[in-house]
């Protein structure tokens, strides 16, 4: 039972930081009609750049330094490729996101080589024994300030002016526009909010149990995709309870996997995407996503 | 070229006959450039080494399987990041049904059928097409960019199985592939040994003959069904399913159609990949094969099918180049030099392609020969009045010069 428990914690800890993943995946959807998959690489832009600038400026210029500069390329990414191609379809602005992220994922692969670049994280190390498992306590402080971020996300979204327009423009954009939102302005916030949400989950992505920043970070950041498709894809809400069914399952798959081994050894690591596929079976908008509906 | 001289005749002629469009005289030029075209991949094993010859037989599975993935993508409006997954399904039963049980090259004792490979490779392309069936509870109802990223969750859950089941796959380390034979003509070095007008004929230039006739093959198959009823149910799938529904289209069979359609592709060509690649292993197959297909169809031009082709050679040829030429490059280094290493190199080029097209060139380098040729076509005529690009091929009912 403590086992479970544990298992239990483990699992909303990192399903939270698929949580943040996924909401910066599902703004820039609503605000820019985007499937972004430059998620992953901005996330190990975010990891790479703080181990990078911690060398030199200690750690917490480093992470403030390191979420600025994904915020930055997230933002050039909206308004020197995005912005130009409002209003293609879907499709093209898909296959766009994928070839920035080739791009930066083959610099940053190059960069990284076969190293595993460490994180000086202040609490490395230590963590907090429940029965005959631990939890990590980067972990737990994630789960924190993962909370936090998303209590804070939650509340701009409702109450700011900017959450006001981003819902108004997600809801019907041409109106909004004509109500005198600035759209492009919108999206652009969106895409910073969304690499800041990226970085910081990556900051603790690549604490323990993680080993550092490896290209593998990458995968893990995939698999964000997965719960933000499996809440909705236009669903805020859905985000977080996506991230959190995938970060429970896998760690309940990572800690039961000795009863699992007829699945194949690292059944874990797919776990996010055979949750995924089951959800979309019984609802192919996902749990929480709108039903799309043409009028004729 | 001979085109110029030609259009000065007309040019001439014309004068007193306005009635007699250009376009006639093009659509004899047309088949001309293809049959040349044809002509000269026929003889050039003949003239070309091994390293040219076993790229294009890579390209010519490329080609088979960009052409797959277009009807899907470009043609239906479905994206797919499961590609690669139908190509390692293919690979896969190629070499189980073809290969006989064997020692591995581990410890595992790998398992195979030891049917020959011609029913091996039909074995694939079924097994594939049937894998895409499996998929369409999924693919028939979700939409395009939903679409997108479940099959995502598809390369995954594959690598996952392949690496798994060894006794089928070899699980990491992979397992050889066994060449390719046709009713007991073989696709290896010998046996029986071959000379063409006094070139020898390996391997090498025995698969180029076989890889070029299937993807021909292909390239014409997925012509006449973009022609057919049910090609244009699909594209009209794609331009909006409401109106396709409307007009009598079953929008849920036809996107499970064509997803099936699209998976037999990829069979075939994952059959190709592993007999030009020689062994195959699951990580052979991730995510990066199939995003260097997306790739493909999206710098040819999407719902292309030679914009296609002209994407696989592209794509396919770039990183083989690369490597090849590195020492003459600038900036290309071999691996670990501190340059950019060939592979990278490729990477970039096609990432940046991929945007660039996108925002420059929707159309791909499919738009970008029609809109040559149209603009050729609007020089010679008289008051340049027609602007539009020549009507696709087999759609003559709207052609205005007519």
């Amino acid at each position: 039972m403590t086992q479970f428990l544990a298992l239990l914690l483990n699992g909303v800890s990192l399903g939270a930081l698929y949580a943040l993943i996924a909401l910066g995946f599902v703004i820039i959807f609503k605000s820019s009609e985007v499937v972004s998959f430059t998620h992953g690489s901005l996330l190990l832009l975010g990891a790479y750049s703080i181990a990078r600038f911690s060398d030199s400026i200690g750690f917490v210029p480093a992470v403030l330094a390191g979420v600025a500069l994904t915020a930055v390329v997230a933002l050039l990414i909206e308004r020197l490729i995005i912005n130009r191609i409002r209003g293609a379809a879907v499709i093209s602005l898909a296959i766009v996101t994928i070839g920035v992220d080739i791009i930066i994922l083959t610099e940053m692969i190059r960069r990284i080589g076969s190293d595993i670049l460490n994180v000086p994280h202040p609490w490395a190390g230590e963590s907090i024994r429940i029965g005959s498992t631990g939890l990590s306590l980067n972990r737990v402080i994630s789960l924190a300030v993962a909370a936090g971020l998303i209590g804070l996300f939650f509340l701009a979204f409702k109450y700011s002016s900017w959450g006001v327009a981003m819902r108004a423009s997600a809801e019907d954009g041409e109106a909004a526009a004509l109500m005198g939102i600035r759209q492009g302005r919108v999206s652009a916030v969106a895409w910073i909010v969304a690499g800041v949400l990226a970085a910081v989950a990556a900051l603790f992505l690549v604490g323990a149990p993680t080993p550092g920043v490896s290209p593998t970070v990458y995968t893990v950041a995939l698999g964000a995709l997965p719960a933000a498709i499996l809440g909705g894809l236009d669903s805020t809400g859905g985000a977080l309870v996506g991230g959190l069914l995938i970060g429970v399952a896998e760690a309940m798959a990572a800690g039961y996997q000795d009863q699992i081994l007829f699945l194949g050894r690292g059944f874990g690591s797919v776990i996010p995407y055979v949750v995924m596929l089951a959800v979309l079976l019984v609802r192919p908008s996902g749990l929480f996503g709108t039903k799309e509906l043409t009028r004729v | 070229m001979s085109e110029a001289t030609a259009t000065a005749d007309t040019g001439a002629t014309r004068v007193g006959a306005p009635a007699d469009p250009p376009r006639r005289r093009r659509s004899v030029v047309k088949p001309l450039l293809l049959a040349a075209l044809l002509l000269f991949l026929l003889v050039f094993p003949l003239y070309f080494d091994e390293f040219w010859l076993r790229t294009g037989f890579a390209v010519f599975a490329a080609v088979v399987g960009a052409i797959g993935l277009n009807l899907l993508v470009g043609n239906t409006g479905q994206l797919s990041l499961a590609h690669a997954f139908f190509l390692a399904v293919g690979a896969v039963t190629y070499t189980y049904v073809s290969a006989t049980d064997e020692g591995g090259l581990g410890v595992t004792d790998l398992a195979g059928l030891g049917l020959p490979p011609v029913v091996g490779m039909i074995a694939g392309v079924l097994v594939a097409a049937l894998a895409g069936l499996l998929f369409s509870p999924i693919s028939a109802r979700l939409g395009g960019i939903y679409l997108g990223v479940a099959s995502l969750g598809l390369v995954f859950i594959g690598q996952h199985v392949f690496n798994s089941w060894t006794s089928v796959t070899g699980g990491f380390n992979g397992r050889s592939v066994p060449e390719f034979q046709l009713f007991g003509f073989s696709f290896g070095n010998d046996d029986p040994e071959l000379f063409v007008m006094g070139v020898p004929f390996r391997e090498s230039e025995r698969l180029w003959y076989l890889g070029l006739f299937i993807a021909v093959g292909a390239y014409l198959f997925a012509r006449n069904v973009l022609r057919s009823r049910p090609g244009r149910a699909i594209q009209t799938l794609r331009d909006s399913e409401t109106a396709a529904a409307v007009m009598g289209v079953n929008v849920q069979a036809y996107k499970a159609r064509a997803f099936m359609l699209s998976s037999a592709y990829a069979g075939l060509a994952g059959v190709l990949y592993a007999l030009s690649i020689g062994s195959i292993a699951p990580e052979s197959f991730g995510l990066l094969l199939s995003v260097s297909y997306l790739a493909m169809i999206v710098l040819g031009g999407l719902g292309s099918v030679a914009g296609a082709a002209l994407g696989a050679l592209f794509v396919t040829a770039l990183p083989l180049l690369f490597q090849q030429y590195a020492d003459a490059l600038p900036f290309v280094s071999d691996a670990g030099q501190g340059g950019i290493a060939a592979g990278e190199a490729a990477l970039y080029l096609y990432g940046l392609a991929i945007v660039l097209v996108i925002i420059f060139e929707p159309a791909g380098l499919a738009g970008l020969a029609r809109r040559i040729n149209s603009r050729f076509g609007r020089a010679r005529r008289p008051g340049g009045k027609v602007t539009r690009p020549p009507s696709p091929p087999g759609n003559p009912a709207t052609d205005p010069s007519t």
